[in-house]
């Protein structure tokens, strides 16, 4: 919220600089988010006077002005149609910045002609929009005043945070009211404020209005002024307005901006001549429409509370006003509105109808319910003062919630409790009186609230209040308790696990990436489609919880191709998303992988660049989930990793049948073409929460008890059938003798001249190992029979 | 016995000037063969007189062992030769660039959370986590954030439509990562001391901000915990993040509707060659203040709604971005490109797998 230092001033009598009252509003938790003073942008800017005007001698449009700003006559080449002889403007010196542009004036050769200065327009000084010409000051302007002084623009512009609990700090006075608190200065009666305002003699019965939406608009009070000459506000206000950013409209709204920005207390102002009979807080009709200020045109929905006449929506209470009775120039007879608007109501009206607006952003946090009158009687003066005309009597329809609220059993030890910092009692009544708060009794003190702090409701707000004022920086650092000793382990066997397999996968080479959680339902599709799908994503690009890691690193892959990359090795920790049967989020840790491109850059030593296959798949997610301490020696090699891969090369690990620890393999290439990817790439997902986690049994190894006798080693070769899978093979010999064979490890793969057809060699080395006594000759042919009829039972037969 | 000393002079200038083994071999042989001329010469031993083997024994001894020990050292010599000789010409040009494994690394956001768990753990923390597809009790309305409070709508929310809803409950990505601090105290009895990293989603994009990023959460229920302790523990950690002894807060009244009184954290940094290098005093003449952490004193109302008696147990929470954390202390500038995967990016922002937190090297890498 912006105000002016001048504003702040009518209601805080202080002799504080800026500087102090800057500090003050951050350390009270109004935190300033920009001070900026319009003069010294209009530094090197005065009041001048046109002393002659005379045509270019080489451009028609322009004209030599002989201008004086208070130190003789300079001479200024000036294009503006209006410039003449006797007008006074606004004149920038050499050495002044424009503004608008940030443009340095200089003494400089126009078209031939020397000109030093320049006389400028409204919007050029960022006055306002006007550029049709230089500006025109009254003739009575002092020459070679400061233009900022004599706009009376040397007031700085405070712009500060207010959040969403301080309804009451989105008027000036509320502000006000926390600096004197915080010992600044004091804080101004409103009524000697408003002391010079003419008093309400009122003629007449007050306007026709009444609510019939207790719970949305519980009161609307309004008054009648009649025969008001509408019109651009006095100087004074619209100068106010101005330095904060508001634009001045008329003086009737001007005033309504003025009593919602100085004291909080936002109201709308109608055109009787554009009402037909009274006025009533009603909840819209479905379908109904009103065109608002905005200049839009809302459908209102059943449930929105809304003002209006006998035939239509006059304002989307307590949001914004219709466009069809606002104040207007030739406005007469207006109809002044303050009514109470349930904050909930209009928070909810507010989000359905996506509108914000300063009145809006007032209800919602809950004004001032005790402020009513006074606030309705402060703007109907200041209607008569500006714009004259006779006042009616004002209508109360119903009562604003006005239960006076009271905390009970405050201790003043609760601050040095719930804050650390201890302040004495007298000093925290004194806190509480200057915030508006009432203290009565002793020891357990009852605290009154005032009725404009809606957002104080037990006694850590009572904390709050006094340890805002009294200083954050007095809360001494106290250190947290600590357990005697070394700090023990905290992490989870879960968390260990991620850990180390991001550390292991950063160790093989792969480089891990965080992508979004949501991708696009076409990238989800191929995976199973999404089980969660945003309703308001941020792009189509964004718009399904990811079921697989895949789809994200893909369009990694893709990007870093797009940029050159040769050699892509990606991996993400992260989570897929899923529906339990319940409906709730299923979430499972899982670490994904894309390898693309070349996984050995060609060279001198290995020739061609080398792409990468499926058995670098395979490598990767065994050596990750060992690093995970997954059961690798009880892993099954499967099939079926989905159809996201190459149907022929790829797997999966299981546990057990159904327990799928990782799936991996070739892309199928069908997506890797959707990716917008060329050549082979590889991709492997570990599913973290299928590994079992390890069960800690203390730190102790199993003795250390290397065999006696060194283990032999034997080969045997087969032709197989060219269907059977190596590892079927290879468990089947291992599997020949249990005690005897302690490896068996394929080395050899061949399929060609000298195998038949349909057939296929593969070499298994067998390492036998012996107990107490070496193997005599009978007993490795034994074990060989064993590993023979073994392969048999496949179809195995050994190769002469 | 002048014979024997000119055969043996005769054989050792032969061996010493044979050129390669195998001439050296034949040497052997005609010497010391079954054949040879000193095994000629030794078997004549047997059919001696003593007297005449006193006599000329150790002559025909000491020629064989002269015999074999120039044989001996010959061997040896030519042998070093040989494998000079083979060294040289098995020389390579070891200019030639070897085969370079590849560099993985690890994201800076993971490297971060690994440092804030190292120092949080040294205080007495562990680590939590939640779904990040929350419903809004846990997210807004446990957090005493009804459904009117205008602090929803500061939360850009993303939400999941009405057939998503578990229980009558609005399901959504959580907007930060307080749900855990619900879920830790309604699954936990006190005492707690929990950080909670990860995911969390507002649907806002822009230069700064990105729909999906990271923050962390601390909190701390238990007896008789003030902002005093919130104070130290942020200074403590932020002292440890930083690895400097010189971090100054500015602590500043604020609002969130969790916390009560809630404090709003600034860092004091310092200007330093047109970076901001976090450290000092904020007022400092080259410093400055940088909101960095939101923080207060756990609401009543939040207590209460976990299960928990609030006269009873009371304690603080506070928030803090790890991306931005990651930017401050290892200076990146661009948010988005946390989330893009670039390759020269992660290879030049990212951590070798080697570089573990650990606090006695110093959690930074």
């Amino acid at each position: 919220m912006k105000f002016t230092l001048s504003w702040l001033k009518e209601h805080l009598e202080t002799s504080a600089t800026l500087d102090e009252v800057l500090v003050a509003l951050t350390d009270i938790g109004l935190e300033v988010e920009g001070v900026e003073n319009p003069a010294e942008k209009l530094a090197g800017f005065k009041v001048a006077r046109v002393l002659s005007a005379a045509p270019h001698p080489q451009a028609d449009k322009l004209q030599v002005l002989s201008v004086d700003a208070g130190d003789g006559p300079l001479q200024v080449v000036c294009g503006a149609p209006n410039a003449r002889a006797g007008l006074v403007g606004v004149f920038g010196l050499p050495g002044a910045t424009v503004p608008a542009n940030g443009m340095v004036l200089r003494v400089a050769a126009i078209r031939g002609v020397e000109s030093n200065g320049m006389m400028c327009s409204t919007r050029e000084l960022e006055l306002g929009e006007d550029h049709e010409g230089i500006i025109e000051l009254p003739a009575d302007a002092p020459v070679g005043t400061a233009f900022a002084d004599y706009a009376q623009l040397d007031d700085p512009v405070i712009d500060v945070s207010i959040t969403p609990n301080r309804q009451d700090c989105m008027g000036v006075r509320g502000i006000a009211r926390d600096l004197a608190a915080k010992g600044l200065g004091r804080l101004r009666a409103l009524e000697d404020i408003v002391a010079m305002l003419p008093a309400i003699a009122p003629h007449g019965a007050g306007p026709d209005v009444r609510t019939e939406d207790p719970e949305g608009c519980p009161a609307f009070y309004a008054q009648a002024v009649r025969g008001v000459t509408n019109g651009p506000a006095p100087e004074w206000l619209q100068r106010r307005l101005k330095a904060i950013g508001q634009k001045p409209i008329s003086a009737l709204v001007d005033i309504t901006n003025f009593v919602m920005i100085g004291l909080g207390r936002p109201r709308h102002v109608y055109d009787m001549a554009r009402l037909k009979g009274g006025l009533v807080a009603r909840k819209a009709k479905a379908g109904e429409e009103v065109l608002a200020l905005n200049g839009k045109t809302y459908t209102l929905a059943p449930g929105m509370t809304v003002i209006a006449d006998a035939e239509q929506v006059h304002d989307i209470g307590g949001i914004m006003g219709g466009e069809h009775s606002g104040a207007q120039d030739g406005t007469s007879d207006v109809l002044i509105e303050c009514a109470y608007f349930t904050p909930e109501s209009i928070a909810r009206t507010g989000q359905a109808l996506g509108l914000t607006s300063d009145a809006r952003q007032r209800f919602e946090r809950g004004v001032d319910p005790a402020f009513l009158d006074e606030g309705l009687s402060i703007a109907t003066r200041l209607v008569l003062a500006l714009c004259g005309g006779t006042p009616s009597e004002v209508t109360r329809a119903g009562s604003p919630p006005d239960a006076p609220r009271s905390i009970e059993r405050y201790r003043p030890d609760m601050v040095e409790g719930l804050a650390g910092v201890s302040v004495a009692p007298e000093r925290q009544k004194a806190i509480l009186a200057a915030l508006g708060f009432t203290v009565s009794g002793e020891g357990d003190w009852s605290i009154g609230v005032p009725s404009w702090r809606r957002d104080v409701h037990g006694t850590a707000d009572i904390v709050e209040e006094v340890v805002r004022i009294e200083g954050l920086d007095k809360v001494p650092s106290v250190p947290l308790p600590r357990a005697p000793g070394v700090a023990r382990p905290t992490a989870t066997p879960l968390q260990l696990m991620e850990r180390r397999l991001r550390r292991a996968a950063a160790a093989r080479g792969l480089n891990e990436a965080i992508n979004w959680s949501f991708i696009s339902e076409a990238e989800a599709a191929p995976f199973g489609g999404g089980d969660w799908t945003l309703a308001n994503p941020i792009s189509e690009d964004m718009k399904v919880m990811r079921p697989t890691l895949l789809a994200g690193l893909l369009s990694a892959a893709r990007r870093n191709a797009d940029r050159g990359a040769t050699s892509i090795r990606l991996f993400e920790l992260g989570r897929r998303y899923h529906r339990a049967a319940d409906g709730s989020s299923s979430e499972h840790p899982t670490l994904g992988l894309v390898m693309a491109g070349e996984k050995r850059p060609r060279g001198w030593q290995g020739g061609k660049a080398q792409a990468f296959d499926a058995f670098d798949a395979k490598a990767e997610v065994a050596a990750l989930l060992a690093a995970a301490g997954a059961p690798v020696a009880k892993l099954q090699m499967m099939g079926e990793a989905g159809a996201a891969y190459h149907p022929g090369q790829s797997g999966t690990l299981r546990l057990g049948p159904k327990t799928v620890l990782a799936a991996y393999g070739v892309l199928h290439p069908r997506l890797a073409k959707a990716f917008d990817l060329d050549g082979t790439v590889i991709a492997a997902e570990i599913y973290l929460d299928a590994i079992p986690l390890p069960k800690k049994s203390g730190f102790m190894r199993p003795p250390f008890a290397p065999p006696a006798l060194q283990a032999v080693t034997r080969d045997f070769a087969f032709l197989v059938p060219q269907a059977l899978e190596a590892d079927a093979l290879v468990r089947a010999v291992r599997g020949a003798d249990k005690t005897a064979i302690v490896d068996a490890r394929l080395f050899d793969l061949f399929a060609g001249p000298g195998v038949p057809e349909g057939q296929k060699s593969l070499a298994v080395e067998v390492t036998l190992q012996p107990g107490e006594k070496s193997f005599t000759e009978e007993a490795l042919k034994a074990i060989a029979d064993k590993v023979v009829a073994a392969a048999g039972k496949l179809g195995a037969q050994l190769r002469g | 016995m002048t014979e024997i000393t000119s055969l043996k002079d005769g054989l050792v200038a032969d061996i010493e000037s044979t050129d390669t083994l195998d001439a050296l071999e034949a040497l052997r042989v005609g010497a010391l063969g079954k054949s040879g001329v000193v095994t000629g010469l030794l078997k004549t031993l047997g059919a001696m007189t003593p007297e005449e083997r006193q006599a000329k024994g150790p002559a025909i001894h000491e020629l064989r062992e002269s015999v074999t020990a120039a044989i001996t050292a010959r061997k040896a010599a030519l042998e070093t030769a040989a494998l000079d000789a083979r060294l040289a010409a098995e020389r390579l040009d070891m200019t030639l660039p070897a085969e370079v494994a590849p560099q993985g690394s690890v994201h800076p956001v993971s490297q971060v959370m690994d440092e804030l768990a190292e120092i949080f753990a040294d205080l007495g923390f562990s680590v939590a986590t939640g779904p990040e597809i929350e419903d809004d009790w846990r997210n807004f309305s446990a957090l005493n954030i009804p459904e009117t409070h205008p602090a929803r709508a500061m939360h850009d929310t993303f939400y999941f439509g009405d057939n998503y809803q578990v229980d009558g409950k609005a399901m959504l990505l959580r907007t930060h990562t307080s749900p855990v601090q619900i879920r830790t105290m309604v699954s936990e009895a006190p005492p707690i001391r929990i950080i909670a990293p990860g995911r969390v989603y507002r649907s806002d994009s822009d230069a700064t901000h990105t729909p999906m990023f990271h923050q962390v959460e601390g909190l701390v229920i238990d007896k008789g915990i003030t902002l005093g302790h919130l104070k130290w523990t942020l200074e403590t950690f932020l002292k440890a993040y930083f690895e400097r002894e010189d971090m100054v807060l500015r602590l500043r009244p604020s609002y969130f509707p969790f916390t009560e009184p809630s404090v709003e954290v600034d860092v004091g940094f310092t200007w330093v060659n047109g970076q901001r290098v976090m450290g000092g005093s904020g007022d400092a003449e080259n410093g400055g203040w940088m909101e960095l952490l939101g923080s207060g004193m756990v609401h009543p109302a939040v207590i209460r709604n976990c299960g928990l008696d609030p006269d009873e147990w009371q304690g603080f929470a506070f928030g803090v971005g790890v991306d931005r954390l990651a930017m401050l202390k290892y200076g990146m500038n661009d948010l988005r490109a946390f989330f893009d995967g670039d390759l020269r990016w992660l290879r030049h922002y990212g951590f070798s797998a080697l570089d573990v937190p650990t606090l006695s090297g110093g959690v930074g890498a």
